[in-house]
Order: structure tokens, then sequence, then C-alpha cells
């Protein structure tokens, strides 16, 4: 027990370190840019505003000297993320409104592209006709081809102008998500399908398989039963790496559909550089993928066995 | 009535050719045989006798681009050739059980055993959840799995070989099926495991009067265990008949040569007079000046008598050409250490062959990894020709890879796929500069004829050859560089008994030729005392015993090597052994009649 314990405290340090080093690469890379929000904000000369000034406002914001990393981390250990330079609230107020939308749009997004990839990596290992089975095996390579700004602007296109069926303003909530998920969905599934139809092909030519076929076993009976589990390890390793296209697929789509969400607030904050947000964002989507493939390399031992000794 | 009636079955594969084409090409040609209830029928035969594909057939279980193009399958007088995947699923498992070939990889991973055994009953619904459990504790007892319970929730990689083909013939019995399709059932494993699991098997038959479809490229394995065999070459059969009727009188020439292949079926004849001989020949050319001269020639390719040709002249007796001295090899697993080697002492003398026979896990590996210092031993020295390893360094450490060569096991993964044959045997003489290019180029046509291959090869693939083919390949590279001593690891075990026997006999003419010294590793008995002067049996790290071969295997002095010695199969076959044999008849007429009873009591 306590071995596995050890082994969990382990992991849990290291996606510690994978989070510092994202912040840290982050803080770095935004004070590289050329220019700042301040400037931008308030260069104008319509306000009259001396550079000693604008040098004063800097040291108010906390966005320059020595000691302003290591406020500016404390302050994330704590919570709190500072203010927005653009509109003056606090980031963590920004994020706050933008998110439930965003895990609305990324987990409906999410649950489908699995849904896709599963269907589309069963029938194509399941059906006898090559042509058929030939078609399937195409279907990840057009969908991950497929570019989300695109697609979600074919789809309003066809579904909301064409077609009438979704209303481009107003409408139910599931109306409004319909589209934009369908658009984060399809890129997203395509590596998954991928994955678990190399490894439901990879799996069936084991030589478990047709001593499970011997015993009587109906062809749907091994696959599901007994290909489908040992098929499922790679398939996740994938699945948690999407996460990180999930992200950033969302800004695309968001900005594409219009919604409120952390997408749309990134958009905005990378045009105005604000670096507070931004930096906000940048450790939010770490932590998120950070803390799926935490989960996905817990469930490993879960589902393989032979790999519980290692842990224990 | 027959249990099972196969009549003019035929089986074709379809590969796709160029421009994707598919084009079929027949496996099996119009097989004939039958097994009756409770008897044991061998298919005998080497790798593409479509030995597999038949039996395959009659479980329908082809491969997915295999077809039975035709014939009749009657399973008690029904004919299932036709049957669809559906019908047949009702007949897999519950009157046809399946022992597959290789226990590593039969079961699922990630399910327990205990799952995997009760699925079958599930598949085909016998009983609920509960009587299902008890049956699975049931059976794993009845395949002689101590605490059936516990070995029930494991999983397959916490079970030995022998545990896991336990548990796969328990699967294939668990519906108590009138026929059991055994393919290969113990190829992958030890040979007293063998022994233990073929000796299962026949409990279960003399039980239940469960037919056995035996399907084998061990004769001996045959000989001991089957009433009736069919004998099958590239798809045909070449002899079928009472098992003793084959093998006393073979009728078809293929059937006899492979009888006169098989080691384990050859008469005994024994080095050991052979070993003087080879000793002072080897001797009588150790002087230095020659010795360096010849082996100068045969690095080079420079043309001349390379062999030793007997100068007359008497010296000192040599030092061994291998001498190993208390070899340890421990491991550290988990912080507790293990010793792989522990205390391995052993010479070899110019000229002969010394065999490390073991199981697997004997250390006899890690033992010749040491000799070849391609591992650094723990404690303990080894010296060649003389000379300590332990510590060579830069050029001397090169020499010594001059002086000792390998031949591995596996002849598929130990040849590089992209090279043709001409750089794979040039490899060695280009690494140790030795000659130049022209004189490479004829040393390498030199050693292919050594090995009798024909010079065609030398542009071709490894791809392109045979498994016996791409064996001398593999040899030819090792003598290439002139070696003294040759590690043999398995080196013939992956190949079928005839290609054996000609690999066998080349390493004798070599090492005749040449006074090569062997490190012989081996799992197999029969082989071993074919080839070998002296032996060393291995147990779990230790040398057991020690003496030539002769000794060991006519007087075996430790118990561990008499039950090796024992679990050889083909030895009931021989003189020997037929009162084995005969007091095995009353078992099978006794489950006749038991099934005779069943019979009559329906």
């Amino acid at each position: 027990m306590s071995g596995s314990a050890r082994y969990l405290l382990s992991r849990a340090g290291q996606a510690a370190l994978v989070l510092w080093a994202a912040f840290t690469a982050g803080y770095v890379l935004l004070q590289l840019l050329p220019g700042d929000a301040i400037l931008i904000k308030f260069q104008n000369p319509e306000l009259g505003l001396s550079p000693e000034q604008i040098a004063e406002i800097r040291s108010y914001y906390g966005t320059d000297g020595p000691g302003a990393y290591l406020h500016t981390l404390l302050g994330f250990l704590r919570g709190d993320f500072g203010y927005s330079i653009d509109t003056g609230t606090p980031v963590a107020e920004r994020l706050a409104e933008g998110l439930p939308a965003t895990a609305k749009l990324a987990g409906a997004a999410f649950a489908l592209a699995v849904l896709i990839a599963v269907a589309v990596a069963f029938a194509s290992c399941h059906t006898r006709l090559s042509r058929l089975r030939g078609a399937l095996q195409a279907v990840p390579s057009l969908f991950v081809s497929v570019p989300a700004f695109w697609l979600g602007i074919v789809l309003i296109q066809v579904f909301s102008f064409r077609l009438r069926l979704v209303p481009v303003i107003g409408g139910s909530e599931l109306q409004q998500l319909l589209l934009p998920v369908l658009t984060l969905a399809v890129p997203i599934s395509a590596p998954i399908a991928q994955i678990l139809a190399r490894s439901l092909d990879q799996v069936r030519t084991q030589p478990f398989v047709p001593v499970v076929a011997a015993k009587g076993a109906s062809p749907g009976w091994i696959l599901w039963r007994h290909v489908a589990r040992n098929a499922l390890p790679p398939t996740l390793t994938v699945a948690g790496l999407t996460f990180g296209e999930l992200i950033a697929g969302s800004v695309v789509t968001e900005t594409v559909f219009g919604r409120n969400g952390v997408g749309r607030l990134t958009e905005q904050a990378v045009n105005a550089q604000d670096t507070p947000v931004l930096l906000a964002v940048v450790v939010l989507a770490a932590t998120v993928f950070v803390l799926v493939n935490l989960v996905v390399d817990l469930l490993y031992p879960v589902l393989d066995p032979r790999l519980r000794r290692a842990v224990a | 009535m027959s249990l099972l009636e196969v009549h003019d079955l035929t089986v074709s594969y379809t590969r796709r050719g160029r421009w994707g084409r598919p084009h079929a090409r027949p496996a099996v040609h119009g097989v004939s045989f039958a097994v009756e209830p409770g008897e044991v029928v061998a298919v005998v035969g080497e790798s593409g006798s479509g030995k597999t594909t038949t039996a395959q057939a009659v479980i329908g279980l082809l491969p997915p681009n295999g077809r039975l193009d035709g014939g009749r399958i009657l399973l008690g007088g029904t004919d299932i050739a036709g049957w669809s995947q559906r019908r047949l699923q009702a007949v897999r498992g519950a009157q046809i059980g399946l022992v597959p070939q290789d226990p590593a990889n039969s079961l699922n991973p990630v399910k327990p055993v205990g799952v995997q055994i009760g699925e079958a009953l599930r598949i085909h619904r016998r009983g609920d959840r509960r009587t299902i459990t008890r049956r699975v504790v049931e059976l794993l007892e009845r395949v002689g799995l101590p605490d059936p319970e516990v070995r029930a929730r494991q999983y397959p990689h916490e079970l030995s070989g022998g545990m896991r083909q336990r548990v796969l013939i328990a699967i294939a019995v668990a519906l108590a099926p009138r026929l059991i399709i055994a393919d290969e059932p113990t190829s992958a494993l030890d040979v007293t495991v063998q022994k233990r699991i073929l000796d299962l098997i026949d409990d279960l038959r003399a039980e239940s009067g469960t037919a056995v479809l035996l399907v084998t490229h061990d004769l001996g394995v045959a000989a001991d265990r089957s009433d009736r065999m069919v004998v099958m070459k590239d798809g045909r059969i070449e002899e079928r008949g009472a098992t003793r009727a084959v093998l006393g009188a073979p009728q078809a020439a293929y059937t006899a040569r492979l009888l006169r292949d098989a080691p384990a079926l050859r008469a005994p004849r024994f080095l050991s007079t052979e070993v003087t001989e080879a000793v002072e020949a080897v001797e009588a050319v150790e002087v230095p000046e020659a010795a360096g001269a010849a082996r100068a020639a045969a690095a080079t390719g420079a043309t001349g008598p390379t062999g030793p040709t007997g100068t007359g002249a008497v010296c000192e007796p040599p030092e061994p050409a291998v001498v190993v001295h208390d070899l340890v090899k421990e491991y550290r697993a988990g912080g507790r250490p293990f010793r792989a080697v522990d205390g391995v002492s052993f010479e070899v003398p110019r000229g002969t062959t010394h065999a490390l026979v073991g199981e697997s896990g004997s250390g006899k590996t890690t033992t010749a990894r040491m000799v070849m210092r391609l591992a650094e031993p723990t404690s303990g020295s080894v010296a060649i020709g003389g000379a300590e390893t332990a510590g060579l360094r830069g050029a001397r450490l090169r020499a010594l890879r001059r002086d000792v060569q390998l031949v591995y096991q596996n002849p598929y993964g130990s040849l590089d796929p992209r090279q043709s044959i001409a750089d794979i045997v040039e490899e060695p003489l280009r690494n140790f500069g030795l000659g130049d290019r022209p004189a490479r180029r004829e040393r390498v046509r030199e050693l292919l004829d050594r090995v009798a291959l024909p010079a065609a090869v030398l542009g071709r693939r490894a791809r392109e050859l045979s498994g016996g083919q791409r064996q001398r390949v593999a040899i030819a590279r090792a003598l290439a560089p002139g070696p003294r001593v040759v590690v043999l690891d398995e080196a013939v075990s992956a190949l079928d008994v005839s290609v054996q026997a000609q690999i066998l006999d080349l390493l004798g003419e070599l090492q005749r030729d040449l006074g090569l010294t062997y490190l012989f590793i081996s799992h197999d008995l029969a082989v071993v005392r074919q080839i070998s002067h002296t032996v060393s049996v291995m147990s779990k790290g230790r040398i057991v015993e020690t003496g030539t071969t002769r000794q060991l295997f006519e007087n075996p002095g430790h118990a561990y090597t008499r039950a090796l010695l024992a679990a050889v199969p083909g030895t009931a076959h021989r003189p020997a052994g037929q009162d084995g044999t005969a007091h095995r008849l009353p078992a099978r007429e006794g489950a006749a009649r038991r099934l005779a009873g069943q019979e009559a009591g329906r």
C-alpha cells in the first residue's frame, strides 16, 4: 500500500513540476513580447500621459521590476491571478465568467468525439466488406485534415442559413451548443479513432483471440469482451493528449460562433496583449491537461493488471 | 462410426499479388484421415506441411485469408464443412476443444484465468454464476494446479508457462468435448514440463474417453503419445497408419528420412571416441607458428589447406580452450539479490563440444554471455585459450571478440533484413580490418561454400532464405574472423528436424576441419547427445552434474539429470522404453470400455 501511495505522491509531484514549468515558460514568453498592454492602453497621445507616468502605472500593476516573477507566482499559488489590464477587473472574475460555457462546450465535444471515434473504429473493425472497411479507415485522416474554423462556417451555412434547422441567434441552449460541439468534436475524434482502430486490429491478431473463438464465442463477444479492453490503454493515452487540442480548438470555435467563454476571452486578451489574463489562461490550460493525463496514467494499472506490480 | 472423419480436405490461402490481384495458394490438398473415439491421432510434419491448417479447418478457425475449397469434415457423422460460423459456434468448445501452441500469449492478459475458464461455460450457458465458479475451481484442481481458488483469481502473467498451459487445458476440457485438438501443445515448454503436460492430456483422455488430434513437429512426442499418425509434407499426406507400424517400418521415403533425422529416435551414438581423435588432431597442429599461419590464411582468404593437417609433432597436453572457474552472476531485483549463475565451473578441451543443458531459467545463457564477456561476471573467472578475459579492454577485448564468436538461436532475428548476405558475412571482416576488399569478397565466397550455400545467395536478403539457409549464413558470419571458440546458443532449436540434422552435420564437419571448440547451449537433450563430447547439466544457476556425454546419458548420477532424460519424448518408442508403450495400452482399452459403457447407458 505504501508503495502505491509513494507512486501516487511522485506522480503528483511530477504534475506540480510540469505546472510550474508551464507557468514559467508562459511568463517568460509573455515578457518577451514587444510592447505590452499598458502601452496599448495608455500610449494614446490624447490621454497626454508622460513616459514617467506610464512607468508609474506599470509599477502599480506590478508588471515590472525584479520581484515581479516571484510576486506573480506567489499570487497564482494563493489563487490570485492579478487584474486584467484591459478592463481593470480581477482576472479570476473574468475566468469564472467564461469557464462554465467553455467547460460545457469542451466536455460535450469530447464526449461526442469519443462516440464518433468508437463508432468509426468498431465499424471498420467489424465489417467484412473490404471496400467499406477501406472507406471507414480513411475517415480519421479526413477528419483530422478539416480545419475547425472552416467546418464551423460550413455548418452555420448549411444548418442555419440553408436548412434553417438551428437559429443563428437565440434558440435553446442545446441548439446553441449543437454546431460548436460538432465543429470541435470532429477533428478531435480523428486521432482517437485512428489509434483505437489500429489497436483493435493489432489485438485481434494475438494468439489468445482464436482460443476465445474456440470456446464458441461469437465475433461480437470476442470484440467487446476481449479485444476492446486490450485496445483501450493506447487509446486512452491519445484521448488524454487531445485535451490540448480541445483547449486550442475552443478558442477558434467560440470566436466563429460568437460564444462567450474562455476561448473568446483568450482571443480578446491576445488582441489587447493582456498579459495577466493570458498567463492565467496558459496555467489553466496546463492544469487541465496535466490533471487529465495524470488520471490517464493512474488508470493504466486498473486496465492492465500486468502494470500493477510495477506500481506496487 | 468414427468420431471425426476428414475426407479430401482442400484449403487455400489468398494472397494479394502484384497489382493487388488476389491469388489463391493451396496449403492442404486432398487430406483424409479419421479419429476414433478415445484415440490419439498425431498429425506430424515440418513447418509448411499444412498440419496446423488442417487442424484449424477442422475447428473452423482458419485465418481470415484461408478458405476451405473442398472436402468433408464429418463430426459424429455430420458434415460440418459447409456450416456457417454461427452454427460452428455451438460446436466449438462444446464438442471440440482446442489446446493452443503458445501458452505465453494464448490467454487474455487483462482477465483472471478463472474468468477465462468460466467463459467457456458461460458462452454455452452451462449453469449460473455459482455453479460456474465451483466448476472452475474443480477444473483447476483437475488439471493439477495447487490452491485452485487462489489461481482462479490470478492473471496469466502471474503463472508460469506450464501453469498457463494447464489453464488452457482446463478451458479445452471444461465442457467435456468429444475431441480435443492439441496444436503443438508443448513446443514452447521445458522438457520436464512438457512431459507432465502430455501426461495430463493422456490422463484426461483416458478418464473421459476424449479423442485427441495431436499436431506436432516432434516425432518423439508423436511416437510416445499417439495410437495412429498422419505424416504430412507440402499439404499432402505422405503416410498414415498405426504409430508403431509407421515408425517401425515406414513406407514413405519422407517418413524414413524424418525418422533418421529425429535426434530423439536415433540410435544412441556418442562422440566420446572421436574426442580423442579430434583433440589429437588439434594438438598435432597446435604448433604455434603452424596454427597462426593456418588462422591467418583462413582469415584473409588465402588458398591452401586451412584445416589441421596432422604434422605428427607431439606436444605437451595443451591448455583447454575454455576454462570457467566459479562463475557467479548476481542480479538485484527489488533489493533482494538473485543469483542467476551460482558458482559454475567447467573446462572445454580444444576441438571438442561442451554442452550446457538446462531448462529455462537455469542460467545457461547467462553463463554463455559471461564466457563471451557480453555480460560481466559478479565473481569468478573465464579463460579463453589460457588468457583471462576479465578486465580486457580496447584492442585486447577486440582480439577476444575475434576469437570467440556467437551463433544465436533465432535465424530470423539475428540477420539484418536490409543487408545482402554478402554484406552480412563480410561485416566481421570489415570490422576487424581483415584483408582488402577483393580478399574479403573472396573469403566470403569461400565461407559460403564452406557452409554449403550456393554463390547465388550472395546478393539476396535474409528474408529470401529458408530458416536452415539463414542459420548457415549465421554460421558463416561467425566463422569469418577465424574464431577458435564458437558459442552456439540454441542454434538449432528453431529448425525443423531434417534441417536441424543437416546443420548439426555441418557443425560437426566444421569442427573436425577447423579444430573449432564449441560451447553448445541447449534445452534439447537429444540434440546434445548427438553433437557434444562433454555435458554440464544446469539447474537453478548451478551445475548439478558434469561428464562425458556417454557417462551422463548411460549412467546419470544426479536425480535431476535422470528426470530430464526420462522426460525426453521418444523414449517410449526406443527398445528400452517399449514396455512403457505396452503398459499404457490397458489404460486406453479401459477408456474405450468406459466409453462403450457410456454409450450403452444412453
